[in-house]
């Protein structure tokens, strides 16, 4: 037994292939391909050292898990080794048939996310026509088989002003806990950020909608609500804290302390495929680099804080301040925080509306998006805040 | 959903699908198992939840556990059924 505890869940990501292309896609804009994927008996021995480390739940995610079509296995696999599994999905290439067998297989609890109430506007957000119909019934086939279900309600501008009816569509089709979700900016998200950014309005809107449901749907329904943090006080603590509780395996094998990790530029991650993962956790050197409060630069390092929120999160203060090792400008006591909030703000005034839809062909322009949304971020001359 | 029903002496708690009690080896805790939750029970929560199997009552439960701590049986009764029912408005039990 080691010094370090054991994280508490991995998210899986089995792939990157996907039907759906949101525009706010929590993949790096790189995607990886098929072929390169994890085989069936590379997952199932990764499962085999996550039971060991201590991993209690994986969340099967991607891109689309279901997509594989050895989900079933690897699930089975799971359950064997005692550890919790939750799927992540899109739904819509789930059929009765599928889920029944993932039931069977002894899936634990299934997540499904949703675009908006309306269906043309879903429809739009996720870029995959008849998408939205196909997710209600799936939701009913996932309670049918008597499965717990999570809607995850994703929002944004273009359907925040609906998400009393997006709940209430959530509460209704027997969801059990409804996470709102509002989008995080990096990787798709960021080269979107002046099309999904909500107003200050909207949030505030929003922030009295989740609180009356609360109430409303008490004994029925638990609601996670995840604030957008470029109009916080304080950052989010990112993954409970840089290598603390968490890891994610990218669909190739790379061990992240984050799904979004991969965008920090001077960072070697390891893969399964060379490392034992107990290794990687315990001293692998992206995961120490940020692990704890030592690296911390003021005013992270004398705050009282710094042990709740870990200094926010290390992919947001590259996007935006340039610098990884930064405090996250959600913070307001960081020096880029009022700039941050006034870009946010303008942005979501200004009211573009046009996606650039996640894809596997797009890469390069998305790529010079993502270079301009961080210049247009960036201060003049890039004023880093000199570490610790 | 349905509105969860008022537990009383008389239910029998279950764990719904997607809930479970799991000891794990390497943090040396019984844990209850949710949907991208994990609760960790204190000594008397155990206590109950190892009792919950789909087929014991309440009154059953509170019996046996007044003779196991050697306490009065009311006392017993009002925290099992006080425990039972903050688990079930999470979702964690049903009855």
């Amino acid at each position: 037994m080691s010094l370090m505890p054991p994280p508490l869940a991995i998210l899986a990501e089995l792939t990157h292939r996907c039907p759906l292309r949101c525009p706010y896609c929590s993949n790096p804009v790189e995607l990886a391909r098929a072929r390169e994927e994890l085989s069936t008996e590379e997952w199932i021995e990764l499962l085999r050292q996550a039971a060991a480390l201590g991993v209690l739940q994986v969340h099967l995610s991607g891109g689309e898990p279901t997509a594989r079509k050895d989900l079933e296995r690897i699930v089975l696999a799971a359950r064997e080794l005692g550890i919790y599994t939750n799927l992540i999905t899109s739904a819509v290439l789930l059929d009765r048939a599928r889920v029944d067998a993932l039931a069977a297989a002894g899936l634990d609890h299934v997540q499904i996310s949703f675009q908006d109430a309306e269906a043309q506007s879903a429809d739009r957000i996720g870029g995959f026509s008849g998408g939205h119909e196909k997710k209600r019934a799936v939701a009913g086939f996932v309670r049918a088989a008597g499965m717990p279900l999570t809607a995850n309600l994703v929002v944004h501008r273009q359907n925040l002003d609906r998400l009393g009816a997006m709940i209430g569509m959530a509460a209704e089709m027997g969801a059990r806990r409804i996470e709102v979700a509002h989008v995080q900016y990096y990787g798709w998200g960021l080269v979107n950020r002046a099309a999904l950014v909500p107003t200050r309005g909207q949030v505030a809107a929003a922030d009295a909608v989740v609180a009356e449901a609360r109430a409303r749907l008490e004994g029925r329904a638990v609601i996670d609500y995840v604030v957008p943090d470029y109009y916080a006080r304080r950052p989010k603590p990112c993954m409970g804290g840089w290598a603390r509780q968490f890891l994610t395996v990218t669909p190739t094998g790379k061990v992240l302390p984050c799904h979004a990790a991969d965008s920090l530029p001077g960072l070697r991650f390891d893969s399964i495929r060379e490392r034992p993962l107990a290794e990687i956790w315990e001293s692998s050197e992206a995961f120490r680099r940020f692990r704890g409060t030592d690296w911390m630069p003021e005013p992270c390092r004398s705050c009282d804080r710094r042990e709740m929120d870990w200094g926010g999160c290390r992919c947001q203060a590259f996007a935006l301040v340039g610098d990884a090792a930064a405090t996250d400008p959600a913070c307001g006591l960081s020096p880029h925080h009022g700039r941050i909030a006034a870009l946010a703000a303008r942005e979501s005034e200004e009211g573009a509306d046009a996606f650039l839809y996640r894809s596997f062909a797009t890469v390069a322009e998305a790529r010079g998006a993502a270079a301009l949304t961080r210049d247009r971020a960036r201060p003049e001359a890039a004023a880093r805040p000199a570490p610790g | 959903m349905t509105e969860q029903p008022v537990i009383g002496e008389a239910s029998v708690p279950r764990f719904p699908r997607g809930v479970r009690l799991q000891y794990n080896a390497q943090r040396q805790h019984w844990m209850v198992q949710a949907p991208e939750r994990v609760f960790i029970p204190d000594e008397v929560a155990l206590a109950v939840l190892q009792r919950v199997d789909g087929r014991t009552s309440i009154s059953a439960m509170v019996d046996t556990l007044a003779r196991d701590y050697a306490a009065p049986r009311e006392v017993i009764r009002d925290d099992v059924l006080e425990l039972l029912r903050d688990l079930a408005r999470k979702g964690v039990i049903t009855a």
